[in-house]
């Protein structure tokens, strides 16, 4: 007989329905104000430090609903925005500048939904407030100074090799450096000598015989590049983990630039202040005659100065600074010939010849790295924002080995995820590329919630146009298609919160509304058609088969020429314009299920594969 | 119930030239508005700040003006959005000051002149190279579904049928610009999203036509070629309504509830399915039918003989 289904099919629709609505559950708890804390520059929180808040808590009479401690990090829950902003205070006070205290909004979901994985699906700004940045890393600049490196380096390399020059000079106008020499001889031999130091070097003959244009290859320009951006990503992720922010992002986007999300952060002045601030680093050597004691009671040396580790251990430094971190060209990680870890720095030619000078008589000695940067104090300035506090601290001193060059190690590091830190701190402390922020998105709370609620009122009473139209025009078949309306947007739910990468943003909601009002088409087309069926004078099995058939070739062609303009849209496209992408597309898979396999199974359950006179459509 | 019931097809195809006519006008008069009003750009697309304001009581612009003004900022273009509480304020580019924090300066003007201080409901700053990328991504987005529609659609039915499709799709997006730019809408983030929707859902209602153009051609022989199609596009005008129809009406919510900032979006929706609507029927089957689509290009190819398919069986 036709149109009956076997009991699995419905098991199998049933089930999916389930599941998706299982994930999409968590969506409707509402989210509690809560304090992420983590500790600064990547380390962990312990659980004294959790159980210490936590009592700080209970002393200022502050309720909470749980202080856990997750991947290091302590997130506590409350009741109310105003014990959450009270909470912040006793926690900022209790823990110092070594302890990073961000508000959040937490999902408030139950721990049997959590433990299955389920999450509610992740808001974009527009939604929940907050500001967004895009930064262009301005690559001229890191060229700029790559050349004038050149420079240096190609008068220290000819010198050696005692081939005399006239002149060496930076042409930053065509990206080339332009050698002049006294003889066609010399030439050939400053290219040979100068092509033996570096590879990538490419040369082209100048305007006339005794000059030569030098450049870089394409490979090595990419790198530089590539460097000057990964470089200021790494500050700029240090440096949001210092605005206090829970769930920040800090991507890249294209060849240069940098895209920056802060939800919840509302005072963009500061976080631009921040983002923008300067670190800097400066090797000097530790004064080891100085009294030590004597400096911690106040009486620092003349020549000297004191300062802290980060661990708290007291150190005097000489003022005399051997090097600053304009100098680094790089900084990495590694492991030594006995797999230890190790830093190597490398620095540009006037760096190496000053770090060169300044440890030849200092074999044996310390040097100390100095790390500075700005952050905001607790004092509030007069225009009503933190007064930025200069901040010193030695990352590092070591013992040196031998007179040090251009390219050399730090050594004795403890572990490897130290000497990684280490390295990333160098690097943020050297001069980069300068970036500027190019676009600007800024949403404040209560226009986030407010697009939130318009955004459901329009799902709701465009759902529920729908639904009433469809009941009218084709009766009981109607609600058939409104039950596969409403598993429709459970889906779309369901499988949005599913996907980490998708975020539901204001055209994505857009999306959803105008997927309810698309859904219905494949209904549309099936029912049409199996009204036409029972017009040319079907019976009505055999219409329901006929109708669901011949509507599907017409179904599936129109939903995949759709499916493709967003899959162009979601490639293309960037932020918003990728949102609507994302839900119009599960909105076009989840309406082609529910719609043709979902109703199908509804009809044949309640009219197929019986004797039945008429149909109600 | 059934919106109609026609007992023999509407004759849709004796109005293909008039229809013609009416869509190549209203094409160029498209143009000539793009060429001589232009299209207001917004924000995303020209670069410059936007700044959303909420105020305690309804806004006094003029005031909201003046304290700009003094504060250097005359350009700005000053308007409520939504509701007479919220304020919008567009600062164009300019050089002399730093964008980036143009928004903060403006609201701690609007602060100092005011008793109540105004809630800030959004900045966007834009820069100027942002804006001409944008209009060249969405641009090119634009030229990639349509090629990949063009394709798409050959490969599934007919080049004849291709080309009627992509040149409904190219009518239907330049007379909804035409209509932003002759009523001087705003054309933000959103029209483009809703523009390369409009492609998603026109193309959607043509395949539905083009599906049973095709299965007219098979089914009905000794017809002619205006009446074949005739016939398609009167069996499908019942879902082609009636999938309109719920469209427009989650539009219009979404109009009226969905918030000033989805406005445009809805606007450009709105009209864009109307238009999409009609030029599946008449500018889509029109100009297959013009370039002279015939029965034999719809048939089914031949079924590919088997080798070994005449010889005996074996056993």
């Amino acid at each position: 007989m036709l149109n009956q289904n076997p009991v699995w099919r419905y098991l199998v629709v049933v089930g999916m329905l389930l599941l998706a609505l299982v994930y999409a559950l968590p969506n409707l708890y509402p989210e509690d104000p809560a304090l992420n804390i983590s500790a600064t520059r990547g380390g962990t929180v312990s659980e004294d430090i959790r159980a210490q808040i936590e009592q700080g808590f209970t002393e200022a009479g502050i309720t909470t609903k749980a202080v856990e401690l997750d991947n290091g990090q302590v997130l506590a829950r409350f009741n109310s925005t105003e014990d959450q902003l009270q909470a912040r205070e006793v926690a900022s006070q209790l823990l110092g500048t070594n302890y990073i205290t961000a508000l959040n909004l937490a999902p408030a979901t139950p721990d049997w939904l959590t433990s299955i994985g389920a999450s509610p699906m992740k808001l974009g700004l527009d939604l929940r407030g907050g500001v967004h940045f895009l930064m262009a890393v301005d690559m001229k600049a890191a060229l700029d100074k790559n050349l004038n490196d050149m420079v240096q380096t190609f008068r220290t390399d000819l010198r050696e090799e005692k081939i005399r020059y006239r002149t060496v000079q930076a042409d930053l106008a065509n990206g080339q450096v332009q050698l002049s020499l006294r003889s066609v001889e010399d030439v050939a031999a400053a290219e040979a000598a100068l092509k033996k130091r570096d590879r990538e070097l490419v040369f082209t003959p100048g305007a006339d015989e005794l000059t030569v244009l030098v450049s870089i290859s394409e490979i090595r320009l990419k790198e530089i590049r590539e460097y000057a951006l990964e470089q200021n990503i790494t500050i700029i992720r240090n440096r949001v983990n210092e605005i206090g922010v829970a769930e920040p992002l800090v991507q890249r986007q294209g060849a240069d630039r940098i895209v920056v999300q802060l939800p919840g952060v509302q005072d963009t002045a500061q976080a631009k202040e921040i983002l923008g601030a300067t670190a800097s680093l400066e090797f000097r050597l530790v004064d080891e005659e100085g009294d030590l004691a004597a400096a911690l009671e106040g009486r620092v040396p003349p020549n000297a100065e004191l300062y802290y580790t980060r661990d708290g251990r007291p150190l005097l430094l000489e003022k005399r600074i051997m090097l600053t971190g304009e100098h680094i060209t790089g900084a990495s990680s590694a492991y030594d010939e006995y797999s230890r870890p190790q830093v190597s720095i490398k620095l540009d030619a006037k760096g190496g010849n000053m770090l060169s000078a300044a440890t030849r008589d200092s074999i044996g000695r310390r040097m100390a790295s100095v790390f500075i940067e700005y952050k905001p104090g607790t004092e509030i300035g007069a225009d009503g924002n933190p007064v930025l506090v200069k901040q010193q601290e030695v990352i590092n001193d070591a013992t040196i080995q031998a007179r040090l060059g251009r390219d050399f190690r730090i050594t004795g590091i403890s572990s490897p995820g130290e000497a990684q830190n280490l390295a990333t701190l160098l690097r943020a402390g050297a001069l980069i590329a300068p970036i500027q922020i190019i676009e600007e998105r800024t949403i404040g709370p209560s226009l986030g919630k407010e697009n939130i609620e318009l955004g459901v009122t329009a799902i709701q009473w465009g759902m529920v146009a729908v639904l009433i139209f469809m009941v009218i025009y084709y009766k009981a078949f109607g609600m058939v298609a409104n039950l596969a309306l409403v598993a429709n947007l459970i889906l779309i739910v369901g499988v949005m919160s599913m996907i980490p990468g998708a975020t539901l943003t204001l055209p994505g909601m857009a999306g959803i509304v105008l997927t309810v009002g698309m859904a219905v088409d494949a209904n549309v087309l099936i029912f049409e058609r199996i009204r036409e069926e029972l017009a040319e004078g079907r019976s009505v099995q055999q219409a329901i088969h006929h109708g669901y058939d011949r509507a599907f070739a017409t179904i599936a062609d129109s939903n995949i020429t759709t499916l493709l303009v967003a899959l162009i849209l979601f490639g293309i496209g960037t932020g918003p314009v990728k949102g609507f992408a994302v839900t119009l597309a599960i909105g076009i898979l989840t309406s082609i299920f529910t719609a043709v396999v979902g109703t199908r199974l509804l009809v044949n359950l309640f009219w197929g594969g019986r004797r039945v006179q008429s149909l109600p459509i | 119930m059934q919106v109609f019931n026609f007992k023999q097809s509407l004759n849709f195809m004796r109005l293909k030239w008039p229809a013609i006519v009416l869509s190549t006008l209203l094409i160029l008069g498209s143009f000539v508005s793009f060429f001589t009003k232009g299209i207001n750009w917004g924000l995303d697309f020209t670069g410059g700040t936007v700044i959303e304001v909420g105020f305690a009581q309804s806004a006094d612009l003029p005031a909201v003006r003046q304290t700009l003004t003094a504060a250097g900022y005359g350009d700005a273009v000053v308007q409520l959005f939504g509701t007479s509480r919220d304020v919008l304020i567009r600062v164009p580019l300019r050089t002399d000051v730093d964008q980036s924090t143009l928004g903060d300066s403006v609201i701690k003007a609007l602060n100092a002149a005011q008793s109540e201080a105004v809630t800030m409901r959004r900045i966007e700053f834009v820069g100027p190279s942002v804006g001409e990328e944008l209009k060249e991504d969405g641009g090119l987005a634009m030229l990639v579904a349509l090629i990949g529609i063009l394709l798409y659609v050959t490969m599934r039915f007919e080049w004849r049928l291709s080309v009627g499709a992509v040149l409904a799709l190219f009518h239907d997006v330049t007379l909804t610009m035409g209509l932003f730019s002759v009523l001087g809408l705003e054309f933000d983030l959103t029209v483009l999203a809703a523009i390369l929707a409009l492609i998603g859902y026109s193309i959607n209602d043509t395949i539905v036509v083009f599906d049973r153009i095709r299965e007219s051609f098979r089914k009905l022989r000794d017809t002619s070629v205006d009446d074949t199609i005739n016939d398609a596009i009167t069996s499908t005008l019942n879902r082609t309504v009636i999938t309109s129809l719920t469209t427009v009406l989650v539009l219009v919510v979404l109009f009226y509830m969905g918030g000033a900032l989805i406005h445009g979006f809805a606007t450009a929706l709105l009209f864009g399915i109307a238009i999409g609507t009609y030029s599946s029927i008449y500018v889509a089957s029109a100009i297959a039918e013009i370039l002279g689509i015939s029965r034999e290009d719809m048939l089914p190819p031949p079924p590919v003989e088997k080798e070994g398919e005449n010889t005996d069986a074996l056993l």
